[in-house]
């Protein structure tokens, strides 16, 4: 029986369990091809650049994955998790519903639209998809401490998740993060600590402790890699929920980017593996004009992007200096889509009109992606006779205060039918 | 003027394992060299060929990244603390 041993940057590093990271292969560095073996590591040793997981793909079926649970596992082969992963305890996220949206179609003058609906995860955003990969790979490397800087939807994700796995979580985020958000963290953890600065400067500050503390994963730092894939079952389930193929036209929220970058890589994986047909499609990238350099970038028809500093509601969506921004800008320009901003006034009413049509509350960062989808249709960016996808990645009920001064009772009366017929509505 | 620079894990081969080394300058670029001339390569892994900060390197002089300031010619006062820390994508 042959072992993977990971590269060791301390003799102590213990050996890795055969098979712990399904088929992945490898670490492989995205800008210049660098191998780098399985382990916690993150940024290329040549120029660093991000590691991406390499892999050995085997055959997999249509029928075999239409077999397994209804949750991302399903989709276990394509992911750097053991084929035993369901004896570990985890959150079981994934394989959301995908709803026909009608009415909101009718609304914005689009024939066929869907939205994505990701807010029914356990921890209500699309982040437990990501926490459950970073989870697996923290258990495989004997990991004391599971961690993240967040925005918000992460720290809640990585709290539940490492209580239920039984393991210690320490999670970080900016003190100024919406009320909500922090109780659903500190509900699951004692260690949530509220860090006085925005998510670039927790990002900041997570990065220095990686470097300095042994056994810590953090999710979304050391063990990137693994978690980064978990978004790619987003990508997955739509094609799958659409009867095994794509859509012509997918909207989708930027804040690292790292979910746009992977919805694309499942695509092309999808393409690769004769799962689908393949066929073009245009994918869109949706910011807030508070927090907007990957939209500014793209405008300006520029390759770099310039950081900013946030000031926006959509605050899951506020992070200033995106590290996969680049790729997003080359994901949407490859395929013909575009990358556009809003205001915090149409987040707001696109989160309003998201409930009205559909029954949907979404939180600011949907709000942000229907309301970038309402503009590129107004601006004839995109064609709305294609079939079109919109994600929503995370719950109304956690930004609660971002609608709360523009809905409310429509009168209130005394409790008579005279004051009733009073208001019109009868 | 004598400065303190956090070293990232990938670059601790070049330091002998040390995560904080002490250097000197008054610009960042100035520190770099200065850095380079301690331990040799280090500054070919920060900067690229065109001499400019790689895409996917974060460097912070003090609290703040340096993108925000002067970039390679921003100061660096007696006793500040320089970071270089690779980017990450994921919040
Ligand atoms: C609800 C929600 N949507 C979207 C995002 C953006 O994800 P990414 O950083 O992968 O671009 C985040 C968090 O970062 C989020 O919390
Ligand atoms: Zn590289």
């Amino acid at each position: 029986m042959s072992t993977v041993v990971a590269e060791t940057t301390t003799p102590s590093e213990p050996t890795l369990r055969e098979g712990a990271f399904g088929h992945a292969k490898g670490l492989s560095c995205r800008e210049c091809g660098h191998a780098v073996e399985l382990g916690p590591h993150y940024a290329c040793p040549e120029c660093f650049g991000p590691l991406e997981i390499a892999y050995d793909f085997p055959q997999v079926t249509r029928e075999e994955i239409e077999a397994g649970p209804a949750n991302i596992w399903r989709y276990k082969a394509l992911l750097p998790v053991p084929s035993d992963i369901e004896q570990s305890p985890n959150m079981e996220p994934g394989f959301t519903r995908l709803l026909r949206a009608n009415n909101l179609g009718r609304e914005l003058g689009i024939d066929n639209l869907w939205v994505k609906d990701d807010s029914t995860n356990p921890t209500n955003s699309f982040k437990d998809r990501v926490v459950a990969c970073a989870l697996s790979a923290a258990t495989e490397f004997h990991a004391k401490v599971f961690a993240c800087p967040s925005t918000g939807n992460l720290a809640n994700a990585v709290a539940a998740a490492g209580a239920r796995a039984g393991i210690k979580t320490v999670v970080f985020i900016p003190s100024n993060l919406e009320k909500p958000k922090q109780v659903n963290s500190a509900v699951y953890t004692d260690s949530l600590i509220a860090v006085n600065g925005n998510y670039d400067d927790v990002n900041k500050l997570a990065s220095e402790i990686a470097g300095e503390e042994d056994g810590w994963a953090f999710v979304n730092v050391n063990v990137r890699p693994y978690y980064a894939e978990g978004s790619k079952t987003l990508g997955y389930e739509i094609a799958e929920q659409l009867g095994w193929r794509l859509p012509d036209q997918i909207v989708i929220p930027v804040a690292s980017g790292s979910q746009l970058t992977k919805v694309d890589k499942a695509f092309q994986e999808l393409i690769k593996l004769g799962l689908v047909e393949d066929k073009p499609y245009k994918v869109y990238g949706a910011q807030a004009e508070g927090c907007s350099p990957v939209s500014v970038a793209y405008k300006a028809g520029v390759d770099a992007i310039r950081p900013v500093k946030p000031d926006t509601i959509a605050k899951s969506l506020a992070i200033g200096n995106p590290a996969d921004g680049i790729y997003v800008l080359d994901i949407c320009r490859r395929t013909g889509g575009a990358v556009e901003d809003i205001t915090d006034d149409q987040v707001r009413e696109a989160i309003v009109l998201l409930a009205r049509t559909e029954g949907i509350f979404t939180e600011t960062a949907g709000g942000t992606t229907v309301g970038v989808l309402k503009k590129l249709v107004e601006t004839g960016q995109l064609d709305t006779s294609l079939e079109t996808v919109v994600i929503n990645t995370g719950h109304g009920l956690k930004t609660l205060d971002a609608v709360a001064d523009s809905v409310g009772p429509a009168a209130t009366i005394d409790p008579s039918y005279a004051a009733f017929a009073a208001t019109g509505l009868a | 003027m004598s400065v303190s620079v956090r070293i990232p894990t990938i670059l601790r081969t070049y330091t002998g394992g040390e995560s904080e080394v002490t250097a000197a300058g008054g610009t960042l670029a100035e520190v770099l060299d200065d850095l380079d001339a301690s331990y040799a390569g280090i500054k070919g892994r920060i900067l690229d060929e065109a001499g400019q900060l790689r895409r996917f390197v974060n460097v912070y002089v003090g609290n703040e990244d340096v993108r925000f300031l002067d970039n390679l010619a921003t100061a660096t006062p007696d006793g500040t603390q320089i970071s270089v820390i690779p980017a990450v994508a994921g919040g």
